[in-house]
């Protein structure tokens, strides 16, 4: 026990604060890709609503390719591709190598993932929104931009809400998969002080009390979020799903 | 709207941040995995070994401005061909294989391969002997490739790092190791490595084992590789080759 | 589903040309040679994929029904633990899991030298019994949680009408309450399937040669990068597919209905 301490502990010789680090850049990773993935989802969700036939059509291709492909595969292939893409147009452009860096490159790969997901939550929760309420801005004369900003964003909030909750666990526990492509993040870090200790079992449990903290920290917080959302509707409880 | 504006340039310079590289920063890779004597972590969170002791003074003998980057092992050769590094010094074998694929500068360290196993255990390095064992490798190297070509009637298992295999050697998962002689070595003489002992180095096959570790860069690369190569031929000139090499072998490994 | 008339439309012809198009390019152009040597392995891989994903699921959902069970109606020292396990399941990443049950527990074993003349040591220096524990445990979490809805949402109404012409409290779960709740869950159970599916190739982390790990073999005996990816995810995509139209089928079976849209979940 003593042991365990000894090598949990934040300053070296001990490797927690190697663990903490691990858990920021995983954190940053978890949050950009989850800024970049709403993004992608709102627009993904109005272009599978009111796009036209190709957008539709397309967007489904992207929503259905990456919800089949399994993570791990797709951050291969997007890893790899990716950075192929951007030095190539760079220098198609007449620039030089453009660098990506590595909380960058997994923000952006995870980001895709995380958008198509998202453009199915969003396009639900918009779906659930009484039209009425939209027609009702529309007949006011109000432009397209501000109905999506004043009315349909907030009625659809309680909606979306748990499904958007859900992404971002799947987004921080999503960021420990970037391991297999060497990114440092919080179950690389582990598995470097573990082999280095070999205290495996120590930094396991250790990194597995790191990530439950962050879903149940954050599950308190979407529960907030949710009442707020949910602020003056009225109760959907009593559904059987 | 502040907030929002903030948040997506933040994403944006995080994305495409550091722009276009200055044309001296070379970046060298390493494998993200440890590879102890080699390079590996220390708690504070620098790279520490042999071979970084090697890159930087290879590096400041050529006078080259280099950054140390970690990618994954099983990666690396993509790593390289994709340009998110410019150069591999992660004890990777020259073999006929990879100069199919990239570029490689004059070795320096040469060390056998050998097979590894329990002490209790009677194994020889020969083929016949592995026959019906359970062999462990790890994957993209010149081990995978012999194990494959040699230990036809073993079962060979796939590592994504030879620190998985040590472990699993160490719990008696597996009856032997095909690796490096140094980095086993090392390991042998560890706590973890206590169970075992290095029974001997398998048949030389130069077209498949390789001759000597050597810098990898891309095809076409021929400034980086002659600057590496002088660098290289400096330090071992010099004698701080062998100065580092002391301060972790006994004995000379190129 | 997809009738013949909706993929006549002149956009989706030309976007089918475009693809067909962009399937002949990478036939031709890019490299495919290393197929035959790497067939026989490839459909092992695939084999071993399908029946991890096959025996994980119907392991996990056995394990899944007295963990709803319990949540939804046990007492607390049931419900209690239950509830811990699918908080803790759900809440680490499955690669940590399956690392701190291959790895971890792997570098306890020298302490108990009595492990390895035990009779389970066989399948202790195995790989694929801790992917089957790891992937079934993890299965179990997420559809444990689905269950305790489910069962949660059977109407009371009948359970009181079972109750009042005296059926005996097995017959009653085996005969109404699991079967609705059974019904009540399967539009999730395919996504959750594909999402089973989604987390097999993790196994390769751990030395099970999956399809997977045969395209890893494949980058690093070749060095090509693209082609064994892309095979990949088409393979993926097409189980993910049949997983879909499987459960289609079944839900329209069962349920008499099924949902319009064949999206994936």
């Amino acid at each position: 026990m003593a042991q365990s301490a000894e090598l949990l502990s934040l300053s070296p010789p001990g490797w927690g604060g190697n663990l903490l680090r691990g858990l920021s850049h995983s954190l940053q990773i978890a949050f950009g890709a989850y800024a970049l993935g709403l993004v992608i989802g709102l627009f993904g969700a109005y272009g599978k609503l009111y796009g036209g036939k190709v957008t539709r059509d397309l967007l489904a291709i992207y929503t259905t390719v990456i919800r089949a492909v399994p993570e791990l595969v797709l951050i291969l292939i997007l890893y790899y591709v990716g950075s192929d893409i951007i030095n190539k147009i760079s220098a198609a452009m007449g620039g030089g190598r453009v660098e990506v860096s590595g909380v960058g490159a997994g923000i952006w790969v995870l980001g895709i993932v995380q958008g198509a997901y998202a453009t199915e939550v969003l396009r639900g929760a918009i779906q659930a929104v009484p039209p009425g309420q939209i027609e009702a801005a529309k007949s006011f004369g109000m432009p397209a931009f501000m109905t999506m900003r004043r009315v349909t964003i907030p009625a659809m909030m309680s909606f979306a809400v748990p499904g958007l909750a859900n992404l971002w666990l799947i987004a921080t526990k999503d960021t420990a998969l970037l391991a297999v492509v060497g990114f440092n993040e919080l179950t690389l870090e582990t598995r470097q002080a573990a082999s280095s200790t070999r205290a495996y079992f120590t930094f396991f449990l250790a990194a597995g009390f790191l990530y439950l903290m962050v879903t149940l920290f954050s599950g308190g917080i979407f529960a907030r979020i949710e009442k707020w959302a949910r602020r003056g509707q009225p109760s959907l409880k009593g559904g059987s799903r | 709207m502040n907030v929002k504006k903030l948040l997506a340039s933040g994403l944006a310079a995080a994305i495409f941040s550091a722009g276009v590289v200055s044309a001296e920063e070379v970046k060298i890779g390493i494998a993200a995995e440890p590879y102890p004597p080699f390079a590996s972590l220390d708690s504070s969170g620098t790279w520490v070994g042999w071979e970084i002791d090697v890159i930087n003074a290879v590096c400041a003998a050529a006078e080259l401005d280099c950054v140390i980057t970690p990618v994954a092992w099983d990666g690396i050769i993509p790593s390289l061909t994709g340009q998110q590094i410019d150069a591999i010094m992660a004890s990777m074998s020259i073999t006929e294989e990879r100069l199919k694929t990239i570029d490689f500068s004059d070795p320096y360290y040469n060390t056998p391969a050998v097979i590894v196993a329990d002490k209790s255990m009677d194994i020889e390095a020969t083929p016949e002997s592995l026959a019906g064992k359970v062999v462990g490798i790890q994957a993209s190297t010149i081990h995978q490739a012999y194990a494959q070509e040699y230990f036809k009637d073993s079962e060979l298992r796939v590592y994504q790092t030879q620190d998985e295999a040590n472990q699993d050697l160490f719990a008696g998962r597996i009856d032997a190791t095909q690796a490096d002689s140094i980095a086993m070595a090392d390991f042998v003489n560890s706590d973890a490595g206590a169970c075992c002992e290095i029974k001997g180095a398998v048949a030389d096959d130069p077209v498949i084992l390789g001759r000597g570790v050597g810098a990898g860069v891309r095809k076409g690369q021929d400034d980086l590789l002659e600057a590496l190569n002088k660098g290289i031929a400096a330090i071992l000139a010099d004698g701080t080759h062998e100065k580092i090499t002391s301060n972790y072998f006994s004995a000379s490994i190129y | 589903m997809i009738d013949f008339k909706s993929l006549m439309q002149p956009h989706r012809i030309v976007m089918m040309l475009i693809f067909t198009g962009i399937v002949i390019w990478c036939a031709v152009s890019l490299q495919w040679d290393w197929i035959p040597k790497y067939g026989p392995l490839a459909l092992q891989g695939i084999w071993t994929t399908i029946w991890l994903l096959v025996v994980t699921v119907v392991l996990g959902f056995l394990l899944a029904v007295p963990l709803g069970l319990a949540q939804a109606v046990g007492p607390w020292y049931l419900a209690a633990p239950a509830k811990a396990f699918c908080t803790i399941i759900r809440g680490t990443p499955l690669l940590l899991q399956l690392w701190l049950l291959y790895y971890g527990l792997g570098s306890l074993f020298p302490q108990f030298p009595w492990i390895r003349s035990s009779e389970l040591w066989p399948y202790l220096r195995q790989a694929w019994p801790y992917a089957v524990l790891a992937l079934t445990l993890s299965y179990a979490g997420y559809e444990g949680e689905v269950m305790r809805g489910a069962f949660k949402g059977v109407a009371k109404g009948q359970l009181e009408a079972a109750k009042s012409f005296g059926m005996p409290r097995l017959t009653m779960f085996r005969r109404i309450w699991l079967p609705q709740a059974i019904r009540n869950v399967l539009p999730t159970l395919g996504g959750e399937t594909i999402l089973q599916l989604k987390a097999t190739p993790l196994v390769a982390t751990i030395t099970v040669v999956d399809i997977y790990a045969v395209s890893s073999r494949v980058r690093s005996d070749t060095f090509i990068i693209y082609e064994p990816l892309l095979l990949l995810a088409v393979f993926y995509i097409l189980v993910a597919g049949v997983i879909a139209l499987g459960f289609h089928w079944l839900e329209v079976k069962v349920l008499g209905t099924g949902r319009r849209n064949g999206s994936f979940g």
